[in-house]
């Protein structure tokens, strides 16, 4: 069993095989399921995350009214040909906004490592499919290289906002979506665990502060940074790019960092965007409570 | 916090957390929260399999960021949903609170000032005109949950381990019959506890194994005589 992306890109080198193949034959291992059933599985995944991004590009609104429609304007704007930063980045930044919108207006989705992060992984997928034409099994595979690198955080780090801040979601869920977009492009092991560290250094730090507690701001606008950060970190480790720290060392940064976060920007609400004026003027509209101050 | 987070760590320890690729990739869920509401439903759920059938009333306290913001992710409606029996991506969980009151169920949500082990953490006591039962259960990322409390009892599981508990008849033969079904399946128990101050005349098994449990093994336990339930707690 690989414990760390060290281990893991050996693994695949010495065996001349992807680190989907290394993540699939491991979980044949652990759970004694078949090839076939493990990839059955997955691909009822794919297609929950397939049904999510539909569902959010039509257009959804959570209860609040916080969230919703950012998807669809994105799209429109695609849609003008005029965009800076091209429609490919814009088309996975608006699919991994509609996964998580559709996921503050309580609709089903795919916990991705979780459901706060759950726009980042098929938001890239659904937009790089475009251009480099997977077949559905490749796509299943994209699933699992995210799963490995997900792995190795949730065992070495955290994946929890509540233990190690937004870092440990939207961060994970990038550094996932960055190593598999890199290997269905062609890219060696060795360099999804580049993508992997070049997209988390940038998450460091990254605190949960949800206003009213609701998954709504600022977490569907982090998944679509997370997508975008996801893509670019993917095309330099693709150009060769390396990461001067190490992936494993730069998840353990982050689980340091984690630890030595204050608990009031730990998914409490009690600080950060919640507690701006705006933040608390939001909670107190939404809950129909005064305004109050909890510091 | 640092002794559970401590244990996250797999360096040198040789502990995985998260076994299945589908820790991580999973589950299907109805949102907004992983954590907060898959995680909560499932300890609802939990709840619902020990006791053996729907209560008639539910006292549940929350604790530390659960107590911040349960309004927020749903975690009252998706604990209640759990108590319902319903699983992560069952879409009734949403109405979940109403489904409860036409049900007939009395509850009461209890926001806990007290700092806790791990900061998602819920206490949920049921029960109706016959017993009535408490547990603690704590969600510790992805929707993956551990019941660290049972009637009181903590419940001294390593939390590196697959883990079930069997609710049981205090006969002689009824802990072999269990060990030796596992044993069938070839999964190795690494550490066994049982105790007699279960539920009324009740006694408990919590056993960790080294293998993962399949459900079709719980369903084969749950058949064995003097077994009355059987339920994972960490896997």
């Amino acid at each position: 069993m690989f414990k760390s992306a060290a281990e893991l890109v050996k693994l695949a080198e010495d065996q001349q095989k992807k680190i989907s193949d290394i993540m699939i034959e491991q979980e044949q291992e652990v759970t004694g399921k078949s090839y076939e059933e493990i990839i059955e599985l997955m691909g009822k995944n794919l297609d929950v995350m397939e049904q999510a991004v539909e569902r959010g590009l039509k257009g959804v609104h959570s209860l609040s009214g916080l969230t919703g429609g950012d998807a669809v304007l994105l799209q429109q704007y695609i849609q003008k040909g005029n965009t800076l930063s091209g429609p490919l980045l814009l088309d996975a930044v608006s699919k991994a906004v509609a996964t998580n919108e559709v996921n503050a207006a309580m609709g089903t989705i795919c916990a991705t490592p979780t459901a706060g992060s759950a726009g980042v992984v098929p938001g890239t997928l659904f937009a790089v499919q475009e251009k480099l034409k997977p077949t559905r099994e490749e796509k299943i595979h994209f699933l699992f290289t995210a799963g490995a690198f997900g792995y190795i955080v949730a065992n070495n780090a955290s994946i929890s906002g509540a233990a190690g801040g937004c870092q440990a979601e939207v961060g994970s869920a990038s550094g996932m979506a960055a190593a598999a977009i890199t290997e269905m492009a062609g890219g060696t092991p060795a360099q999804c665990a580049e993508a992997m560290a070049i997209t988390l250094k940038n998450m460091l730090g990254l605190v949960c502060d949800p206003v009213a507690g609701l998954v709504e701001v600022p977490c569907v606008k982090r998944n679509a940074m997370g997508a975008a950060n996801a893509m670019v970190a993917a095309d330099m480790a693709l150009a060769g790019v390396t990461s001067r720290i190490p992936c494993d060392e730069v998840i353990d940064a982050m689980y340091k960092i984690g630890q030595t976060m204050p608990s009031a920007l730990r998914e409490t609400a009690g600080g950060g965007l919640a507690a701006t004026p705006t933040g608390r003027k939001l909670e107190a509209k939404i809950y129909g409570t005064p305004l109050q101050s909890r510091d | 916090m640092e002794a559970v987070l401590s244990i996250n760590k797999i360096k040198g320890g040789g502990v995985v957390k998260y076994k299945s690729v589908f820790d991580i990739i999973g589950p299907i869920m109805i949102g907004p929260s992983s954590s907060h509401t898959a995680g909560a439903a499932r300890i609802g759920r939990v709840a619902r399999s020990l006791f053996g059938r729907e209560p008639q009333w539910a006292v549940i306290s929350f604790y530390g960021s659960f107590a911040e913001t349960f309004k927020g992710h749903a975690t009252d409606v998706a604990i209640v949903g759990g108590l319902l029996d319903f699983d992560t991506f069952d879409e009734r969980i949403k109405d979940a609170i109403n489904i409860a009151k036409e049900h007939g169920i009395d509850i009461q949500f209890v926001k806990e000032k007290s700092v806790p082990v791990h900061p998602n953490t819920a206490k949920v006591r049921i029960g109706d005109d016959q017993s009535e039962m408490e547990l603690v259960g704590i969600s510790i990322g992805g929707g993956k949950i551990e019941i660290t409390e049972l009637n009181g009892f903590e419940l001294k599981l390593t939390g590196h381990h697959p883990a079930i508990l069997v609710v049981h008849e205090d006969r002689s033969g009824a802990i072999a019959t269990v060990s030796n079904e596992l044993a069938k399946h070839n999964i190795n128990i690494g550490h066994m506890q049982v105790s007699r101050k279960g539920i009324g005349e009740m006694a408990l098994m919590t056993i960790e194994v080294d293998q993962m449990i399949d459900d079709e093994v719980l369903d084969e336990i749950r058949r064995l005589p003097h077994i009355t339930q059987v339920v994972r707690v960490a896997d």
